[in-house]
């Protein structure tokens, strides 16, 4: 259910820039989703392709590039990745850190093609 | 050919919580969006919450469920303005949602509007309604490690509410380390335990409550009118 209103967003997104593109075609949508947004793979896989089947965007590639979580130590600005809902800093064992990757929900990048590039 | 978008998925439901945000902000209203299951007890904080207030305090609210107009209906009880958001299967409420209810509920402020989102711990912690704060619900039959399977609404989450607190002695539900869990995910956390059947614990949430009104950039958003 949650997937399929992200991926119903996405293909918005898709259109929207699409219209301001005439006779462009958009091959591939990058999409960057981070561990947090609670969004399931399969799940987003399967209403992308439902919600896209039999319409003008059927040929559509989703990409989609997962970020885990990333925190920065207050204390000696490193950057670490969390594993195991682990939040202390590797480097000096510092238990502060703001958040700085894994709530991306966000469209990165269109792959367009130009008609005159078409075979 | 690559083209660079740069753009949140959500763009257009930001855009409009934005636009909410500052409404809240120039009716001076304070808004609150109470998230959690089904069944962990959003409506029963509800209504106690209202009725330890006077209908002379300004207070709104809006709830989501997916269908009946069961919680409006008991929360209507205590004279304060309420309006049913009924989804039709949505399993979350977004910013067009709240922005039409209201409207529709004519609530201009100032004051303190509470949000009953549709009971779920996944879908609503992605949808901004341009709330001052998100407050989790987690209550002692569920389990500890809620916070570690959910993690993205107790990362969102200004505030962790332990529910139904007089069922302690009867269930095996250890309280510090649900919160454990929770500062695994979001180690500013705040936490409250209550009941909202005994009424133990509730002293401190609407202290907590009126404290948000306090730190808000306009202090006039308050619970008085």
């Amino acid at each position: 259910m949650h997937e399929i209103g992200i991926a119903s967003s996405i293909l918005e997104c898709v259109k929207a820039e699409a219209q301001r593109r005439p006779g462009v075609q958009v091959i591939a949508v990058g999409v960057r989703i981070g561990e947090l947004s609670n969004v399931d793979r399969d799940a987003l896989d399967f209403a992308f392709e439902v919600l896209t089947r039999d319409s003008p965007l059927q040929n559509l590639k989703l990409e989609v590039e997962w970020c885990p979580r990333r925190q920065k130590c207050i204390n000696c600005a490193e950057e670490f990745l969390v594993q195991d809902f682990n939040l202390a800093c590797p480097k000096c064992g510092a238990n502060h850190s703001t958040c700085i990757s894994g709530t991306e929900l966000d469209v990165a990048y269109l792959e367009l093609e130009e008609p005159c590039a078409k075979s | 050919m690559r083209e660079i978008v740069e753009k949140r998925v959500l763009s257009e439901n930001d855009r409009l919580a934005a636009g909410l945000r500052l409404r809240y902000h120039k009716q001076n209203i304070l808004c609150v969006n109470f998230i959690s299951s089904p069944g962990s007890g959003k409506t029963a904080l509800l209504e106690r919450t209202l009725a330890s207030y006077t209908p002379a305090h300004s207070i709104a609210v809006l709830t989501g469920d997916i269908q009946t107009d069961n919680d409006a209906r008991r929360l209507s009880q205590y004279g304060f303005p309420v309006r049913q958001i009924v989804t039709g299967g949505t399993c979350h409420l977004d910013a067009r949602m709240v922005e039409r209810h209201l409207n529709e509920l004519g609530f201009c402020g100032p004051g303190v509007l509470l949000i009953e989102n549709v009971g779920n711990l996944v879908c609503p912690s992605s949808y901004d309604l341009g709330e001052a704060a998100k407050i989790v619900l987690l209550s002692v039959t569920e389990g500890e490690d809620k916070p570690l399977k959910y993690p993205g609404i107790f990362h969102r989450a200004a505030l962790m509410i332990l529910t139904k607190t007089d069922l302690l002695p009867h269930v095996e539900f250890d309280p510090d380390l649900a919160l454990e869990n929770a500062r695994k995910v979001n180690p500013e956390i705040e936490y409250i335990a209550l009941s909202s059947r005994t009424g133990d614990g509730f002293d401190v949430w609407l202290h907590w409550l009126n404290a948000l009104r306090h730190k808000a950039q306009h202090p006039a958003a308050a619970i008085n009118s």
